[in-house]
């Protein structure tokens, strides 16, 4: 089982998790997070007060996963989430231990 | 030579302007006790209007601006101002601003024959109009002029000292500046136009907004922390009501339904839209995008500017007018804050000074009935040149600046060292809210 993270721009939310659920993954946990990478911050002016704003809004999205089905997820985020500009955001893999679902004590790939 | 004859026509002037006010005394006596039915409507309508302005126009386009944390502070400033100034004008003000019916006033101060509305009674009369309705339409005044200070200390000012200085520059700066020009006091007599508070409302808060920023000192982190407006939305529609609400102000301050007060909601509503467009293109022109916050900045010094001519002034004038306000004070906001440094946190001195200065002087021009499509409605009785009618709105906008600056000074210094004006440090960094008021503007 691995952990899925993956970091990209709010208006892809939808067609990322579209993209998930065409290739049965039914499920994952969404933040809205800042950050900054390559993509800089932008300026905002307030009648004349200039403001550099460092950080960007992003949303994060975190999904367990079977081994098996980790290429075809990574596919399917890198294809949803892309605009091709800077700041479309990155993808983490780690390895996941254990998962137990709560309500009926299944666990490991069955509680995924 | 120039000095010696414009003292000659001042002389010849007040003589005549002397002979004018007796005829005028006797003309409204003999219609004393005629209320016109339409004059009473309108001028009802124009008291909600006002009232509408500070709540909550005013309140929710001062709140939108300051951070989430003292969102609750600014309302709070808003709404207890209109409470207790309407309190000081019943009890001191509006005898201070304009004395009782039937007693010559005196050049500086009003008769006290009206301390708590004395001399009102539900049959007073002024002109056309109830007493009591005129002594609430100006009342709504008198609220709104403490309320736009309020910008000025916003975010740093410990609630009690903001009451007490707003309840005595009330009775200090305000009802006597209210009394020189419309209550028959000096600049009045001299010939001033300035139809709905370009001097008495917009310069007095405007320098006494400079004077407190500076007093007071920045907030802290001032130009290095970001301190972007918390939420635009609520400006905007606080900005609209202003806009609505400002034809109670000038259309209202006709004190009658008629040509002049017509004329007045005209000009007033394009000048709002020139000044709008004038801001938004500036910005769009210096920054590369027209902003929200520009554009609704631009309509109120577009108002704040039309104020004093409003009753001087035709449509094509309100236009220069506007789209000068759009400018001149952009260009103001962007100097006091960045070259000058003040932290005049919501702009209230670029904004309703700068207009109100530029307004007062406008009407010295546009006055002028020689101006072809430009003309206005005349020069004051006894003057009849711009040069003339320029001098006279240049003495107004000097007097009201420096009175209101030096008084407004002495009120803080007095404050100052019976309450503290501002908060400490660490309440500041938490907050107003919670720290004045223990509570928060949103729980979402």
């Amino acid at each position: 089982m691995k952990m899925m993270t993956a970091i990209i721009k709010p208006f892809k939310l939808d067609d990322v998790r579209e993209a998930l659920q065409q290739i049965g993954i039914n499920g994952m946990t969404v933040e809205e997070v800042k950050g900054y990478g390559r993509q800089k911050g932008h300026t905002e002016l307030y009648r004349g007060a200039e403001y550099q704003v460092e950080f960007q809004p992003k949303v994060k999205i975190q999904i367990g996963i079977s081994d098996h089905q980790v290429d075809a997820a990574i596919e399917a985020v890198c294809a949803a989430a892309n605009t091709g500009k800077i700041g479309d955001g990155k993808i983490f893999i780690t390895p996941l231990e254990q998962s137990i679902r709560i309500r009926t004590g299944e666990t490991g790939e069955e509680a995924l | 030579m120039c000095r010696a004859t414009t003292r000659t026509s001042i002389v010849t002037r007040q003589v005549k302007v002397c002979l004018l006010a007796a005829l005028m005394v006797a003309s409204t006596g003999a219609s004393a006790d005629e209320i016109n039915g339409a004059d009473t409507a309108w001028i009802l309508t124009s008291t909600a209007l006002v009232l509408f302005m500070t709540i909550p126009g005013l309140s929710l386009f001062y709140a939108g601006l300051v951070r989430v944390k003292n969102v609750l502070s600014v309302l709070m400033q808003c709404f207890a101002l209109t409470c207790l100034m309407s309190v000081v004008w019943f009890a001191v003000g509006y005898t201070i601003a304009f004395g009782s019916e039937g007693v010559e006033q005196g050049r500086y101060i009003g008769d006290f024959g009206n301390v708590f509305f004395g001399a009102m009674t539900r049959d007073s009369v002024k002109g056309t109009i109830p007493a009591s309705l005129f002594a609430i339409f100006q009342m709504t005044f008198a609220i709104i002029t403490p309320a736009l200070i309020a910008g000025a200390f916003a975010e740093r000012m410990r609630f009690s000292a903001m009451l007490i200085f707003s309840a005595l520059w009330l009775v200090v700066v305000y009802s006597p500046v209210c009394h020189w020009v419309w209550g028959g006091g000096w600049l009045g007599a001299m010939g001033l136009q300035d139809f709905a508070g370009g001097t008495v409302v917009h310069i007095t808060a405007g320098v006494a907004a400079v004077v407190v920023a500076l007093f007071m000192g920045p907030r802290k982190g001032f130009g290095t922390v970001a301190m972007p407006p918390h939420n635009l939305t609520i400006t905007v529609a606080g900005a609209g009501m202003l806009w609505v609400g400002w034809f109670g102000f000038n259309a209202g301050s006709a004190l009658g339904a008629n040509n002049t007060a017509a004329m007045a909601m005209l000009v007033t509503h394009l000048s709002a839209a020139c000044g709008a467009l004038a801001w938004m293109t500036m910005e769009w022109v210096r920054h590369g995008k027209p902003s929200v916050l520009g554009i609704v900045t631009g309509m109120v010094a577009g108002l704040g500017t039309i104020t004093p001519a409003s009753g001087s002034v035709g449509p094509a004038a309100a236009v220069v007018i506007g789209l000068s306000a759009g400018v001149i004070c952009y260009f103001a906001t962007t100097f006091l804050k960045n070259a000058m440094k003040i932290d005049d946190s919501l702009d209230v001195f670029p904004v309703h000074g700068v207009g109100g200065i530029l307004g007062t002087l406008l009407v010295g021009v546009f006055a002028s009935t020689q101006l072809g499509i430009f003309s206005g409605h005349g020069f004051s009785a006894g003057i009849d040149s711009i040069g003339g009618q320029l001098a006279v709105q240049a003495t107004g906008v000097v007097a009201t600046f420096v009175y209101s600056g030096i008084m407004t000074f002495i009120i803080l210094k007095l404050v100052n060292l019976m309450v503290g004006l501002r908060v400490d440090g660490d309440s500041e960094t938490q907050g107003l809210d919670l720290v004045l008021h223990d509570e928060r503007g949103y729980d979402l």
